[in-house]
């Protein structure tokens, strides 16, 4: 369930990268100056890094790490 | 000049951080130390050099360049777009590279696909591709770093000069610093170029006198007004983009970039804050290039955006070679170095400048990532490595970046697009329809070699079809394109004033769907790798 979610998710906001409702206007201008499908795109990537936030939390692949962290506890020493 | 004279400084420093990378490699003739830093970087360093990598000149001076003729929809294309399709393929694909380079080795994406495809020559051929498709992502850089000095010093260093000193400076911490010291001095200048975007958008705003008053001229003029729209651009073409960030974790400095982090957990912040960095550095750049059309005080806006209006009203009536003249002075790759000569003081714009030439020298990651898969998928794995050591194989890296670097130049000196269209068309096409390879390769058992090698000969195969197209038809004057071949009233091909278009759609969307196809259809109808190695990758969940 969470990651049918997830993956709705991840096509909604593809789908919405494609915003026909701000294709031929420029007004309003949000604080003035900014054109409204501008800040809109500026919105979407916000909402991407809030996506990727949530993939985080609830998908990360923690099994590919497990395996390695088992194999070679030694490299973690060397860190820049 | 005291501009010029802050980003020499600039790029002292620089060339000292390669340097002292050098002096701090535990072991300088390990291989794994100088292509990938032993796989030791932290977090840190791990986000800001990875998103550095990613922007060239082509997101700071291509992109207000772009949104200075086209207007904002630039942002939407490249900038919104990449904010979610990088992110996710560092996801899904990078933390499983990394997995895959710390449990068997790899330094390359061709010896993991060597091993998953039980492969040899066909590994050869991939790497052939993706060599030949990095090249111009490099070159990208050399150009920038010639527009950026010769705007900065006002022509007293002059292009060939500007962009041979950048080389140079990239060439000696390439060659000394190895990846430690390129993914420093890209943690570096990411800062430096992050602080410049704001920085920027304050100071040109306070000298035009607040934006309020030229976005409404904008608004009012109608020549201008379509700028703050995307009235001009199809949807198709404008979905076609969503597919260009495809190419960013096919590009081999990404991937192989993805096996320096110490622990995957680096990826966790890397993937969140990805997004937000596109923003900061994108959202002014391409602001200021629209607003550089108020700036009509500046001769050298004046010029281009004279050249724009010839183009747009005598264009058709005009020769082919003196359309691409006219295309190339209306283009404005500097107008954000003219914006900021007008309306910052001296010693700003020698830092602004020293800003933009961090994003402009990204092409190190490229040179270096060249040099790691000619000494590991040429050198080490035709015996090289066996015959003369690992040693030998290091000094080999080394010369092999001297060489690319001067290579680079060299046509970089010849190339008449304005960066942009040479990133696209070519570097960042091509990789998206590579990136197939590792989809198949990570996440389909039933993916063969045979697959991998359609998928990758379409590639070069359409690659060069489109840039034979696109030289034997000439660009139409800006408006309708010229249409090619049309059935039944559907234009399936044509040649755009930007490029080239299937269907409505930017070459880009086709070249993926066949190579997903071909990799589908090719592994079906060939043999698999043996049981081990489907298992090696594949492993099935214990009872």
């Amino acid at each position: 369930m969470k990651r049918a979610l997830l993956v709705i998710a991840v096509v909604a906001l593809y789908i919405l990268h494609q915003d026909f409702w701000f294709w031929r206007t420029a007004r309003p201008f949000v604080f003035g100056f900014i054109p409204v499908g501008l800040f809109y795109h500026a919105c979407f990537a916000v909402a991407a890094s809030l996506l990727m936030w949530m993939l985080v939390k609830f998908a990360w692949p923690s099994h590919l790490e497990e395996e390695i962290e088992h194999q070679s506890p030694a490299r973690e020493e060397e860190a820049i | 000049m005291i501009p010029a004279v802050v980003v020499f400084i600039y790029l002292a420093i620089v060339v000292y951080i390669g340097i002292f990378a050098f002096r701090r490699a535990s072991s300088k003739e390990k291989a794994e130390e100088y292509f990938l830093a032993n796989r030791s970087i932290g977090p840190f360093v791990f986000l800001f050099s990875l998103f550095g990598t990613n922007m060239t000149a082509f997101a700071i001076l291509g992109s207000s360049g772009h949104a200075f003729s086209n207007g904002i929809v630039t942002f939407g294309l490249m900038a919104s777009s990449s904010a979610l399709v990088i992110p996710l393929t560092l996801f899904f694909v990078g933390t499983r590279i990394w997995a895959l380079g710390k449990k068997y080795g790899f330094m390359t994406p061709v010896q993991m696909f060597r091993d998953r495809w039980e492969c040899g020559h066909i590994g050869t051929a991939i790497f052939t591709v993706q060599a030949v498709l990095l090249v111009p992502y490099i070159i990208i850089g050399i150009m920038g770093g010639g527009t950026t000095l010769n705007a900065i010093s006002s022509g007293r260093v002059p292009y060939w000069f500007g962009g041979a000193i950048v080389a140079l400076v990239v060439m000696s911490y390439v060659f000394f610093g190895g990846m430690r010291g390129t993914a420093w001095v890209n943690t570096f200048q990411t800062v430096l170029f992050l602080l410049f975007g704001a920085v920027a958008v304050v100071v040109i705003g306070a000298g035009m006198g607040g934006f309020n008053n030229a976005i409404n001229q904008i608004q009012n003029s109608p020549a201008l007004a379509p700028l703050l729209t995307r009235e001009r651009i199809s949807p198709l073409y404008f979905f076609s983009y969503t597919f260009i960030p495809l190419s960013a974790i096919a590009f081999p400095h990404i991937l192989i970039f993805c096996l320096t982090a110490r622990k995957m957990n680096q990826f966790k912040k890397t993937v969140i804050f990805y997004p937000l960095c596109i923003m900061a550095i994108w959202l002014p750049c391409v602001f200021l290039g629209v607003m550089a059309n108020r700036a009509t005080d500046i001769p050298e806006i004046q010029a281009r955006q004279q050249a724009r209006r010839v183009l747009a009203t005598q264009g058709a009536t005009m020769t082919p070679e003196a359309r691409d003249d006219l295309r190339e002075k209306a283009a404005g790759d500097d107008v954000l170095l003219s914006l900021l000569k007008r309306y910052a003081p001296l010693w700003l714009a020698g830092m602004l400048g020293a800003g933009i030439m961090a994003a402009v020298m990204a092409s190190d990651s490229q040179i270096l990532a060249l040099s790691t898969m000619f000494t590991e998928d040429v050198f080490a794995f035709y015996g090289g490595k066996q015959r003369f050591g690992e040693s030998v194989q290091v000094q080999t890296g080394r010369i092999f970046v001297i060489i690319l670097t001067v290579f680079a130049y060299a046509i970089a000196l010849r190339a008449p697009e304005t960066i942009f269209n040479v990133a696209i068309q070519y570097a960042f096409t091509g990789y998206a329809s590579l990136s197939p390879l590792l989809i198949a390769a990570l996440f389909w058992r039933g993916s063969t070699k045979w697959g991998a090698l359609a998928s990758t000969v379409w590639t070069a195969t359409a690659v060069v079809a489109v840039a034979v197209f696109q030289s034997a038809v000439p660009a139409p004057a800006p408006g309708p394109s010229t249409i090619i071949w049309s059935v039944g009233g559907i234009e399936v091909l044509s040649r755009t004033p930007g490029g080239t278009a299937v269907l409505g759609f930017m070459p880009v969307v086709p070249m993926v769907i066949i190579s997903a196809l071909l990799m589908i259809l090719f592994s079906k109808l060939t043999s698999k790798p043996s049981g081990t190695t489907v298992e090696k990758y594949f492993p099935r969940a214990k009872v």
